[in-house]
């Protein structure tokens, strides 16, 4: 069996209050991947659509989604695993492709939260969590995360300073990064200022500034067998190592606290499948959904130790000319988090710096990047790992 | 002939501020903070108790289960104050979720909103309690032990 390429990427802004409805927002997306691959929808042989549900009314998005981008009579159907929809997606494409049941295949992901407001749709990401035990008592993303976060400082003496100093980082990128929400410099006075929003409590010890926003958005990565890689693509980027893992959902069934368990599992997976290890990641791609799941993942993945993230970002290492560049393109903090298509983004992300295309957040000759995206509060982990 | 209208036990609808869920194997859950009690249950073939309650193992794959009362002391694993609300708990803010560490299992809930920020510290020793929302809604806190 040969090997599994990416041959196009694209996503859309993410914007808030999309001026549309999600079968348009998905077109942005896809087209600009199909422009990438320099491929037409004939070419294309099955979609794989991804987001997660209770954000539009649209029940079984993948049927309308195809039908608007032309891509039927070919199969179509839904993925979701919360934040990481579309790495699920393309786990799937890969297999797909892998078996040669299907020698193209598009993963789609989209979002459009700004049809709810700001507090049902942390209700609604609550109810990802679990609804019988845990959400009568109120629980919603920043507030789990939040408990990591705590545990973290507690038990490696991390401090609010180092997770303001990842928003700072996620700033310098987000400021260069066209499709960005967030797009002004963050510094670490306004989380000191009281008067400033950045320093405004919302689950403690996060803060405003330790949060990523909601957005609207969407993004596309065409998946290809080897052969058609190689006839369709001059740049083609690999997919070598590819590893998920799943955790219980109540936090009253985990062990861990200061890190998550499905991003050490899948990593480890992943990097024995691509046959590298930490060392080898020229540049990465991180679910910093809040900036303690950044600080988390440099040790998950192994680029730090248990405990030792910290000096990663005090030192700068994971700054675009550092040891081991980290969300270089400003991360869900500073692009903003549309749930469905926010995997998809990290994979294009990842592709445009391997293949040099990262414009002025691209990190100097990097051989193989990697992707870590996280559904829910480490419930769903996903670690891909990319090579040229 | 007129059909006798099967009651349903919905019970666990009573349950915390909001419920998501309304009918359940382990409705007794309901019935146990009725009478100020928090239960889980346990497999009477392989011995697992779990926390939240279950009515099926998964380890044996049996369904013979027995209730047992959540007793004496856990530790304070870690919480966050949360200052902001999802829909429909609003009313409540701040308040604080939290999880116990008994050892065989824990249990997640909420800090007491008579404890003092001052007065947390991770691991220190709680216990739950049972209490009514003035909606008359059945939860737990947790106290200092």
């Amino acid at each position: 069996m040969g090997k599994v390429a990416i041959i196009g990427v694209g996503q859309s802004s993410f914007v808030r209050g999309y001026p549309g409805s999600i079968r348009e927002l998905a077109f942005e997306g896809f087209k600009e991947a199909l422009k990438d691959a320099r491929i037409t929808t004939a070419e294309i042989d099955a979609s794989v659509i991804c987001s997660a549900p209770e954000y539009d009314k649209q029940r079984s998005p993948s049927g309308v989604i195809a039908e608007y981008l032309g891509l039927t009579p070919q199969p179509t159907f839904y993925v979701e695993t919360l934040c990481s929809s579309s790495s699920t997606g393309l786990r799937l494409a890969y297999s797909l492709v892998k078996s040669g049941l299907h020698k193209v295949v598009a993963v789609i992901g989209f979002q459009k939260m700004s049809e709810i407001s700001s507090q049902e749709s942390q209700e609604r990401m609550g109810r990802g969590a679990d609804i019988q035990w845990e959400s009568p008592f109120g629980t919603m993303m920043p507030a789990y995360y939040a408990m990591y976060a705590r545990a973290h400082m507690e038990r490696y003496g991390t401090t609010l300073e180092d997770l303001a100093l990842i928003r700072v980082k996620s700033s310098v990128y987000g400021q260069m990064n066209e499709k960005a929400v967030y797009r002004k410099p963050v510094t670490l006075e306004m989380f000191e200022d009281p008067q400033n929003p950045m320093s405004g409590p919302v689950a403690s010890p996060l803060r405003v500034g330790d949060c990523c926003a909601n957005a609207d958005g969407s993004s596309c990565v065409i998946v290809a067998n080897e052969e058609m890689a190689k006839s369709l693509c001059e740049k083609p980027v690999w997919i070598l190592g590819i590893g998920a893992a799943s955790a219980p959902v109540n936090l009253a069934g985990r062990d861990l606290f200061t890190g998550l368990s499905v991003a050490q599992r899948a990593a480890e997976v992943a990097y024995k499948m691509a046959g590298v290890g930490p060392k080898d990641i020229d540049v990465a791609e991180v679910h910093d959904c809040f900036t303690i799941a950044e600080l988390m993942a440099y040790e998950n993945l192994g680029f730090a130790k248990p405990g030792e993230g910290k000096e990663l970002i005090r030192g700068r290492e994971t700054y675009k000319e550092g040891s081991i560049p980290v969300n270089v393109d400003g991360g869900l903090l500073s692009k903003g988090h549309p749930i469905g298509a926010t995997g998809g983004s990290q994979i294009r992300t990842i592709v445009l710096q391997l293949r040099g295309e990262a414009g002025p957040m691209q990190v100097k000759d990097p051989e193989i990047g990697l992707v870590h995206n996280i559904g829910g509060v480490g419930l769903y982990g996903n670690v891909t790992i990319l090579g040229r | 002939m007129a059909q006798q209208k099967k009651e349903i036990d919905d019970r666990f609808k009573r349950f915390g501020t909001v419920s998501f869920t309304a009918i359940t194997k382990v409705n007794e859950f309901v019935g146990f903070l009725e009478k100020g009690v928090l239960a889980g249950t346990i497999c009477k073939d392989c011995g697992i108790k779990f926390f939240p309650p279950r009515a099926d193992c998964y380890k044996c794959l049996g369904s013979n289960m027995e209730w047992f009362p959540i007793q004496g002391i856990g530790r304070l694993v870690t919480y966050s104050r949360l200052q902001y609300a999802p829909s429909g708990f609003e009313k409540e803010v701040p308040y604080s979720i939290a999880l116990l560490d008994y050892g065989d299992f824990k249990v997640f809930g909420r800090l007491s909103p008579d404890l003092r920020e001052e007065e947390i510290q991770l691991g220190m020793e709680m216990r739950p309690k049972v209490v009514s929302t003035p909606d008359g809604q059945l939860t737990y806190v947790f106290e200092k032990a």
